[in-house]
């Protein structure tokens, strides 16, 4: 990983540190710091009864863990399918997403006319706030009255009875929809950044050699914006991993057991039941796996770049 | 790695500093004081049909209220979305306004944190008493044996709404008393795209005030009286299944009402497509959707033949109660504004605006709650309504059992069968989520 | 290298054959059924009466009324929200971008000790789940606001710091990697010019790294946005945004759909108008772009 590249031969100065100071210091007091206080309520029994004065809430050492994870009773069990259901949700839409997105790119990568519409089209649902956004799916997913029961039913008779998606398993369903909506455009606007990035020469010498479109996107789009693609599918994975604003939109502060996502799931924990130690604890242990994840993912990658280098 | 060194000191001293002061909280000002006389902060609820109209309405008062003391009150009216968060924040803060609107329901949980004035005999004396307020009103300001949390601000009870013109096209002459009766007439009045009742069922606290008139019906408050949750119990079971049978068994409410929870089953009654409904003061509500108030009539929920007491329960006590935060700099300021909120000249006002029943006794004599719907709702409040149990898990409560019943409403929509085992299964996951506190 | 990296066009493969342009054209035709459909239903329902909207579902409005769009400033006071959420979102836009840029700079073109403890520290801030440091977030605010006077709760000075921070891990990570593409050959040449570290930042990686920091800062606004939970504890009614704001539509009697559509897509207007006039100055950018 260490490998050397060609870096200008600066003084070793306080320079580089200099400029980190800003990034650092807001990220300290922002995030770290809070973080750590939330690490602490992790440790303490903070129900209603003490959150107007903390420091008398007692001490439950690792209490609310042992709550958290104790598959056996209800409260674990929940979090546990709470927390299949929110990695099946992120793998769905992470995958999607990027495929639309890379999918889209790689076809707009060429001048057409229309490509500027089209262009400018894909990149509303990311311009619309996200409240008004999911509220519309959430009228479009309305079961007597909302567009897609209007659609499959009325008009298409697909189905027998207008099924539900806004409770029930369906419900999975509409979420996944809604967050593919929402978060493929994202990606499409990052790779197609990526891909003005690729020398126009690598196309035409592979083209002169003979390779089609499809060979072009195997051997020379993919292999370059690997270290696009490195960032774009992590981050992606975090946000959905911790979206809450959609489940929030979409279903309000109760989510329907099939799309009942962690992050809906910690806020009933704390701010609905008012039981922030528990919340936090949950949280705790999200933030571990997605530590784990992380970076065993940083590692892989990291690695297989490296060796292609 | 000086660089590490560095970043892990900052981190290290910054949190210490910081849990510190954390822990310490809004302790720092644990009391009231009168630091600051001239001015308040006050948090309304949304009342209106938007923000706009309530500040329409309470702007005027509150000059008003200037005028007489000097004081000036600065209004923000909080969305219901945003309240409860708002509030609990305050709370762990100690940065908060003076005086604010709960939702009467939160009372003893909000009681339980300390962080609301409790009203006790020499605070209501300041006030003008606590006998100008209805009893029951009064009871759903904390927990019994405590000093109120809260004072009543505007109150409101449930009702059965029932569409004249579809009861006489399908032949019945009066509104039902009972449930037998009311199923029956449901049926009758369940036609094509014509449900005979509508129910909000994907809105936890709709599913929890209706559950809970039922449990009282049934002789259970859900909780034990040592505040132990009974969710469980045979007779809350039998609460809840009478209540989701409406789609599942008797099939008198549309399996589209599972998850209505943006008020479509007041649209849902007002555009005839259902002939019954059960809700709190829905009057200025229809009318705005278009229903002329002689085609509705409003008579008390039915209560099982011959029931005496709590089981006589037909609705619960629905409405906003007004609390002053501990933390207030003009605690005198404060309870003056109290008083003059729930004056009977501001409490015949403002009740009047919001189509509410005035919680003050001499405000009632207006004539403006002798509509015959106000009439029937203040009746039950009167004299059939019980407020929701007043324990410090409240909020659990309404959320675990609210979301318990909206689950079953939708595995009954979705056609799937419900039967006692069900329903208790559901409740008995739901006891089992409640902190053991 | 240096030569061939020359961008003259948006790079393109040559050619395509037919069965490319076929998939095309169905794809994109999808994509874009997908994508505009509930930009069609906002359109349609925000000119139907509130009757219709609650009604069965409609393609087209049989009763066509511009009401709602009058209606929208005085259920919610719009306006303001509009103004308090462009003030928000372009600050911690700014302020974001300019301190990842920084920040990029020295990890993509210093090696010093501590540079992959804050890169990963930087990223694993993107792991912490809102909720758990929304509450100490607010009572550290509360604090630094008793102890100094700064009042950042409840002001738009909270927010902006806020998501600054959101956005700012990704920011310094998509820029490190835009910088690192960009061959430090032309870093050596403009030492051997004689620039200086800040000069060859303006001159040399900025130009070059131009359609990366527009990416950044449309994620950095739109994170700023859209964001709902931490707004709403945090902003009152003079400083909330519309991410929240728009909430007012669903009151306590009614939602009113109508009016919620209306006023996202009048609040949604400018914001796609930015998106297009950024697009074509991505574009330019890059055709005009040749490193010296």
């Amino acid at each position: 990983m260490r490998q050397p590249l060609r870096r200008p031969r600066l003084p070793r100065t306080a320079l580089p540190y200099l400029l980190l100071v800003p990034a650092l210091l807001l990220e300290l007091l922002i995030h770290l710091v809070p973080m750590v206080v939330g690490v602490v309520m992790s440790f303490r029994q903070l129900t209603q009864f003490f959150i107007r004065d903390w420091s008398t809430a007692p001490w439950r050492g690792l209490g609310n863990y042992r709550t958290a994870v104790d598959f056996s009773a209800p409260v674990g069990r929940s979090l546990l399918n709470s927390f299949w259901t929110t990695c099946q949700f992120t793998v769905l839409s992470v995958g999607l997403s990027w495929l639309l997105g890379m999918a889209a790119a790689i076809y707009l990568q060429e001048n057409f006319r229309g490509r500027g519409l089209l262009r400018t089209i894909f990149l509303i649902p990311y311009a619309l706030p996200v409240y008004a956004a999911v509220i519309t799916w959430s009228f479009m997913f309305q079961h007597d009255t909302g567009l897609i029961n209007h659609v499959l039913h009325d008009q298409l008779h697909l189905t027998s009875g207008k099924p539900f998606w806004l409770i029930g398993d369906n419900s999975f369903t509409a979420l996944v929809t809604v967050s593919v909506w929402k978060t493929w455009p994202f990606a499409f606007l990052t790779l197609m950044a990526g891909l003005q990035n690729i020398p126009r020469e690598l196309y035409e010498a592979a083209s002169m050699d003979g390779a089609g479109a499809w060979q072009q996107v195997r051997r020379i789009t993919l292999p370059s914006l690997r270290p696009v693609n490195q960032v774009l599918v992590l981050v992606l994975f975090l946000w959905t991993f911790n979206d809450f604003n959609t489940p929030y939109v979409l279903f309000g502060r109760s989510a329907p057991q099939a799309a009942d996502l962690i992050s809906i799931h910690i806020y009933q924990s704390s701010f609905v039941t008012w039981n922030f130690g528990t919340g936090s604890a949950m949280s705790v242990l999200l933030l571990l796996f997605l530590l784990l994840v992380t970076g065993a993912y940083l590692l892989v990658t990291s690695r297989r770049r490296s060796a292609d280098a | 790695m000086r660089f590490t060194r560095i970043a892990v000191g900052t981190a290290l001293a910054s949190t210490l500093a910081l849990t510190g002061t954390a822990c310490g909280g809004g302790s720092s000002s644990t009391g009231a004081s009168n630091s600051s006389p001239k001015t308040l902060t006050y948090w309304a609820s949304n009342q209106g049909a938007s923000l706009d109209i309530d500040k329409q309405v309470l702007t005027p008062e509150l000059k008003k209220f200037e005028q007489q003391t000097g004081i000036k009150v600065n209004l923000e009216v909080v969305p219901w979305s945003d309240l409860l968060n708002r509030i609990l924040a305050a709370t762990a803060s100690g940065q908060g306004p003076d005086v604010l609107n709960i939702g009467n329901t939160w009372s003893a949980s909000l009681q339980a944190t300390g962080a609301l004035l409790p009203f006790d005999s020499a605070t209501f004396a300041k006030i003008g008493g606590a006998d100008r307020f209805m009893p029951a009103t009064i009871a759903s300001a904390g927990a019994a044996g405590q000093s109120p949390a809260a004072v009543p601000l505007y109150s409101m009870a449930y009702g059965l709404y029932y569409d004249k013109k579809l009861f006489q096209a399908a032949g019945i002459a009066n509104p039902p008393t009972t449930w037998d009766e009311l199923v029956s007439d449901g049926k009758k009045l369940t036609t094509g795209s014509q449900y005979g009742l509508a129910i909000e069922g994907g809105n936890v606290s709709e599913n929890v005030h209706n559950v809970f008139t039922l449990g009282q019906q049934h002789g259970t408050g859900f909780f034990d009286a040592a505040g132990k949750p009974q969710f469980d119990s045979p007779a809350a079971v039998a609460a809840v299944k009478q209540y989701v049978d409406f789609i599942a068994a008797d099939k008198i409410a549309a399996p589209g009402d599972a998850e209505y929870a943006a008020n479509q089953s007041v649209t849902d009654f007002a555009t005839g497509k259902a002939a019954m409904l059960m809700w709190q003061a829905a009057g200025a509500n229809l009318k705005s959707h278009g229903m002329n108030p002689d085609d509705f009539g409003v008579v008390p929920v039915p209560v099982p033949p011959g029931a005496t007491g709590a089981m006589a329960t037909s609705s619960m006590v629905a409405g906003i109660n007004l609390a002053v935060f501990k933390n207030t700099k003009n605690l005198d300021g404060a309870l003056n504004f109290v008083k003059f909120m729930t004056s009977t000249d501001e409490s015949t006002l403002l009740n009047k605006a919001y189509g509410s029943i005035p919680p003050v006794k001499d405000a009632q004599s207006d004539p403006a709650f002798g509509t015959p719907e106000l009439k029937t709702i203040a009746g039950v409040l009167a004299n059939s309504a019980a407020p929701l149990p007043q324990v410090a898990n409240e909020s659990q409560f309404e959320t675990l059992v609210g979301t318990a019943v909206k689950n079953l409403l939708a595995a009954a929509a979705a056609g799937q069968p419900i039967t006692d085992d069900t329903v208790k299964a559901e409740l008995t996951k739901a006891q089992q989520q409640m902190p053991a506190s | 290298m240096p030569d061939s990296f020359r961008r003259r066009r948006p790079a393109s493969p040559t050619a395509p054959s037919a069965s490319f342009r076929w998939s095309r054209r169905i794809f994109l035709t999808l994509l874009s059924l997908f994508t505009l459909t509930p930009v069609f239903v906002m359109i349609s329902s925000s000119l139907k009466p509130l009757q219709d909207v609650q009604g069965p579902f409609r393609w087209i409005p049989t009763t066509i009324t511009l009401r709602p769009y009058l209606d929208i400033w005085s259920t919610v006071p719009l306006w303001h929200y509009f103004v308090n959420s462009v003030i928000v979102s372009v600050s911690a836009t700014a302020a974001s971008v300019v301190i990842a840029i920084l920040a990029a700079y020295a990890v993509s073109r210093y090696r010093f000790p501590g540079r992959r403890l804050f890169t990963v520290t930087v990223l694993s801030t993107q792991m912490f789940p809102g909720i758990l440091f929304l509450l100490p977030l607010f009572l550290l605010f509360v604090n630094i606001g008793n102890s100094t006077g700064i009042a950042l709760l409840g002001s738009r000075g909270g927010l902006i710091l806020t998501y600054l921070t959101f956005s700012l891990p990704f920011a310094i990570w998509m820029l490190v990697g835009y910088f690192d593409s960009i061959p430090r050959d032309l870093d050596e040449a403009a030492a051997v010019d004689g620039c200086g570290p800040v000069r060859t930042l303006l001159r040399i990686l900025l130009p070059a790294a131009v359609p990366g920091i527009i990416a950044v800062s449309v994620y950095a606004f739109m994170t700023a946005w859209g964001e709902v939970l931490f707004a709403s504890v945090m902003t009152d009614d003079t400083t909330r945004t519309l991410a929240v704001g728009l909430q007012g539509y669903a009151t306590q009697t009614d939602v009113y759909w109508n009016q919620v559509m209306a006023a996202s897509l009048v609040v949604s207007v400018p914001v796609v108008v930015g998106f297009l006039l950024l697009q074509r100055y991505l574009v330019a950018g890059l055709t005009a772009g040749a490193v010296k």
